[in-house]
C-alpha cells in the first residue's frame, strides 16, 4: 500500500505549503484518478507521492508522511525508492535522457541502471515497447520523436523498471486518441498485474474508462473522493474546474432541454 | 492578408525520415484550419513549412502565389507566427510582459502599439494578474497560454498553434477557444493541430486529416465526422467525438458537435 497520511508539503524557498492535509491509499492493483482545475496541486500530489519531494527537489512535509507497505519514503535513497515507485511527468521533453541514441537505449537505461542482467534488461525493453505498440520507434533517434511519440516512450522507460506503483502526471496530454487507448489499455493491463497506478489526468473520458476511484483537489485540498461513476457525475465538479465525460456533459445538455437522456446510454 | 499554399510538397528529415509526401493545401486568408491525425503523421512537419523553419524537399510553399523559396525565415516570420507545442522552446524573458512584447517589438512595432497588443494578449488568456512574474513561477499549463498570448500579440496575418489545448483544464480549454474566437474574428487565418476532436469540431470551419504525411481528408467538420468518413478516420486512429457516434447511432446524419446533436434531436423530438 502506498500511504499519505495527512500530508502537508510547502516547495523550498516557499513559506506555505501547496498541499493540505492530503490523505490518499493505493493498493496494489488499483488505478486511482486526479483531477482538478490547472495548478491545483495534481503535479505537487505527484512528486510528493513518489517520493521525488522533497526527496530530490527539497521543500519539506510540514506535516503528515508518505510510506510504501509502512515504510516512510522520507530520506530512503532515490534509486532504492525508484524501484518502488516511477513517475511520468506531464512533459515528457524533461523526461528523456538526451544521453541514449536510440528508443530501445532510452527505455532499456531504467532496467541497466538497476543492475540487471543483459537479457532480462532487453526482455524488459522488448516488452514495455510492446505493451504500448511502438516497437517500430525502437531504432529512432529520441530527439526524432513528435511530443505524443516521447510521452510512449517515457512510459515504456518507467514500465520496463517495473516498480509496484506508478505515478503518471498527465500521461495522455500530447497523445493521439490512438496513443490515448493504448495508454489506457496498457493502465489496466499494469492493474491487473499488480501495479498500483495514481494518474492526474484533465481526460475525465478516460478516466471514467479506466479508474475505480477519483480524487479531486482544490487549491491543495483534497475536496472529493469516491467511485468514478460518483465522483466524475456530481454536478460540483465543474465548480473545482473540471469537466465532466463527454456523455455526461451531454446526458445533461439533453435534460436541461427537456429531452430524454436515455439517448447517450448505452 | 495572406494565402497560404502548398504545392505538392514533400519533406524528407536529414536521417531519412520521411515526413510529408506530396502535400496540395491551399488555405484562404482569414479561414480557420484545424489539422489532425496520428502523433507522427507530419501534423508539426507541415505547420513548419509555413513560416520557413523548414523548406519543402519536393514542392512549392507559396505566400499570395510568391514562392517562398528565396525568402528569409525572418521575413517570412512577421506573416506566420507558431506558437510551439511545447512553451518551453520559446519562452525565455524573466517577466511575462516581457515575453509578450518581445514578438511585436522585434517586428518593429511602436511602443505604444505593442503595449497594446501585450494587454489585449494577457487579458485573453488571463494572464494580466501575473504580468510582472517570472515565466517559470507560473504552472506548464499557463505557461502554454503564455506562448499563445505571445503569438497572438505579434499581430501576425497567420497564427499556426500546436496542439493550444494540452495541458488545459476547463478554463483553460475556454481561455484558448475565445482566443481562436477572436483571431477569426478578426480576420486572422488560424491554423491549429490537435488531438481534441471537440476542440476541434466546435472551433474550426475547416478539418485537413493528415496520415502518414498526406492528407486523408480535408472539409468541414460534418464532413470530416460523418459516417462515411469514418473508415478513413479509423484508418488514421481517429475517433469521432461522441456526438458525432451518437448521431450517426440515432439517425441523425452528421452531429459532430453537442449543439448539432441537440438540435436534431430536439427537431425529431419535436416533429
Amino acid at each position: 500500500m502506498l500511504r499519505l497520511s495527512g500530508v502537508s508539503y510547502r516547495y523550498p524557498g516557499y513559506a506555505n505549503p501547496v498541499l493540505h492535509d492530503i490523505t490518499l491509499e493505493l493498493a496494489p492493483g488499483e488505478i486511482v484518478g486526479v483531477v482538478g482545475a490547472n495548478e491545483s496541486g495534481k503535479s505537487t500530489l505527484c512528486l510528493v507521492a513518489s517520493g521525488l519531494a522533497p526527496g530530490s527537489i527539497g521543500g519539506q512535509l510540514t506535516s503528515g508522511t508518505v510510506d510504501i507497505d509502512g515504510r516512510p519514503t522520507t530520506g530512503r535513497p532515490l534509486h532504492e525508492l525508484a524501484t518502488e515507485v516511477g513517475i511520468g511527468f506531464q512533459n515528457p521533453a524533461t523526461q528523456l535522457s538526451a544521453v541514449a541514441g536510440s528508443v530501445f537505449e532510452e527505455v532499456a537505461l531504467g532496467p541497466m541502471d538497476l543492475g540487471l542482467p543483459a537479457h532480462e534488461t532487453v526482455a524488459r525493453t522488448k516488452a514495455a515497447l510492446a505493451t504500448l505498440g511502438i516497437e517500430e520507434l525502437a531504432e529512432r533517434a529520441p530527439r526524432r520523436l513528435s511530443g505524443g511519440q516521447g510521452q510512449l516512450v517515457v512510459l515504456a522507460a518507467l514500465l520496463a523498471m517495473r516498480p509496484p506503483y506508478l505515478v503518471l502526471d498527465e500521461p495522455t496530454a500530447q497523445l493521439d486518441p490512438e496513443g490515448t487507448r493504448l495508454v489506457g489499455e496498457a493502465l489496466r493491463r499494469l492493474a491487473e498485474t499488480g501495479t498500483g497506478l495514481l494518474v492526474a489526468e484533465h481526460k475525465t473520458d478516460l478516466l471514467a474508462d479506466v479508474c475505480e476511484r477519483v480524487v479531486v483537489l482544490d487549491r491543495g485540498r483534497l475536496v472529493a473522493e469516491g467511485p468514478t461513476g460518483d465522483v466524475l457525475a456530481d454536478p460540483a465538479l465543474e465548480g473545482y474546474g473540471v469537466e465532466p465525460p463527454s456523455a455526461i456533459r451531454l446526458e445533461r445538455a439533453l435534460i436541461a432541454r427537456g429531452l430524454d437522456p436515455e439517448v447517450v446510454r448505452w | 492578408m495572406t494565402r497560404l499554399s502548398l504545392e505538392r510538397v514533400g519533406f524528407v528529415y536529414p536521417d531519412g525520415t520521411r515526413a510529408l509526401e506530396g502535400v496540395d493545401l491551399d488555405v484562404e486568408p482569414g479561414a480557420s484550419v484545424a489539422i489532425i491525425g496520428q502523433n507522427g503523421s507530419g501534423k508539426s512537419t507541415l505547420v513548419r513549412h509555413l513560416n520557413g523553419l523548414l523548406r519543402p524537399t519536393e514542392g512549392r510553399v507559396l505566400h499570395d502565389g510568391l514562392d517562398t523559396a528565396g525568402r528569409r525565415t525572418a521575413a517570412m516570420a512577421s506573416v506566420v507566427g507558431i506558437a510551439f507545442q511545447d512553451p518551453g522552446r520559446q519562452i525565455f524573458a524573466r517577466r511575462i510582459r516581457d515575453e509578450v512584447a518581445f514578438g511585436p517589438r522585434i517586428l518593429g512595432r511602436s511602443p505604444e502599439r505593442v503595449a497594446a497588443s501585450v494587454s489585449e494578449a494577457l487579458e485573453l488568456v488571463g494572464l494580466t494578474d501575473v504580468a510582472d512574474q517570472n515565466p517559470y513561477d507560473i504552472g506548464y499549463s499557463r505557461r502554454k497560454l503564455l506562448a499563445l498570448a505571445s503569438v497572438y500579440a505579434m499581430e501576425t496575418p497567420v497564427v499556426v498553434l500546436d496542439e493550444p489545448t494540452t495541458g488545459q483544464d476547463a478554463r483553460g480549454m475556454r481561455r484558448v477557444g475565445a482566443l481562436v474566437g477572436t483571431l477569426i474574428d478578426a480576420g486572422r487565418t488560424v491554423i491549429a493541430i490537435s488531438h481534441d476532436m471537440r476542440f476541434v469540431a466546435e472551433t474550426f470551419g475547416r478539418i485537413v486529416v493528415m496520415e502518414r504525411g498526406r492528407i486523408a481528408l480535408d472539409g468541414s467538420a460534418a464532413q470530416v465526422f460523418a459516417e462515411d468518413s469514418w473508415p478513413t478516420l479509423a484508418s488514421t486512429f481517429i475517433e469521432p467525438p461522441l456526438p458525432a457516434r451518437l448521431g450517426a447511432r440515432l439517425g441523425l446524419g452528421s452531429t459532430p458537435t453537442d449543439r448539432a446533436f441537440l438540435e436534431a434531436i430536439a427537431a425529431r423530438s419535436g416533429s
